[in-house]
């Protein structure tokens, strides 16, 4: 529990940090779109994503942690994966933006964008349950 | 500086838990084995996201290493934000991975985490061309 806590608050002040610093809100959603589809524009964002990917490597690299195992199938992953692509495009955000930042601003449409993507989440595991798929 | 803060971003994650698809699916399934561990991920966060943007931030002319603040300016809740919540809601439960956690994930090799990011990704260019911006 208290490990939990701790990474919230690492998370909390990594996006603190970045507006302190640079200006800019750490939504990571929007962030991976600016670095995959690079303009040219917004190169911090590059750097970002490879901390993200680094961060965790070097934990594994000094043993601190093991990969967890995905025991989820291929066909969810994509589509999953596809429905967050689209859903953080065309919803502005994703937990970090929303839930993080934009909850922190007391941003109203963020609120209503966690209250819905948490509800959702629950409402489809649920019938993902009851549909003999969990 | 966005290198450094990726990274602490990204082993907060891994503290959190949110690494790990099976325990994302376990927070949100409130009617199974619920694990509501992940909750204190997102108030632990938005704790120090919240001290931030209400006390630290209006005090600051500019952030450290840039020209200006570049905040979100939308203020309505309209079809976009819902509708885009509600796919990325389906697409957490689904594949049990949202976009921070997942490029985070890349770090253990897993060929199922190459496939929800390109997916993903696929997902991010889907938005822009059914639901473009007007």
């Amino acid at each position: 529990m208290l490990q939990v806590v701790i990474g919230g608050v690492m998370i909390g002040l990594a996006s603190a940090l970045l507006m302190a610093t640079n200006g800019r809100i750490a939504g990571i959603s929007s962030i991976v779109h600016r670095a995959f589809f690079f303009r040219g524009e917004e190169s911090w964002t590059i750097w970002f994503v490879l901390g993200l990917m680094l961060g965790p490597a070097v934990m594994l690299l000094i043993g601190w942690v093991s990969p967890p195992t995905v025991d989820i199938g291929w066909g969810s992953i994509i589509l999953g994966g596809v429905l967050v692509g689209m859903g953080t495009k065309i919803g502005s955000g994703c937990t970090s933006g929303h839930g993080v930042c934009g909850m922190g601003r007391f941003s109203a449409r963020s609120v209503v964008a966690v209250v819905v993507f948490m509800s959702v989440g629950v409402m489809t595991v649920l019938l993902m349950r009851l549909g003999g798929v969990l | 500086m966005s290198l450094l803060l990726g990274g602490l971003f990204g082993i907060g994650l891994v503290l959190a838990g949110m690494t790990d698809p099976a325990y994302i699916r376990g927070f949100l399934d409130v009617t199974g084995e619920w694990r509501p561990e992940l909750a204190f991920v997102m108030a632990s966060a938005l704790v120090i996201s919240s001290l931030f943007f209400q006390l630290i931030q209006p005090r600051m002319v500019k952030p450290l290493f840039a020209e200006g603040f570049s905040m979100p300016t939308a203020s309505q809740i309209d079809g976009r934000l819902i509708g885009g919540a509600f796919l990325f809601g389906m697409g957490w439960a689904v594949s049990g991975y949202c976009p921070g956690p997942g490029i985070a994930s890349l770090a253990y090799l897993e060929p199922k985490v190459f496939g929800f990011v390109a997916a993903m990704l696929v997902g991010f260019k889907l938005a822009d061309w059914l639901a473009p911006v007007r």
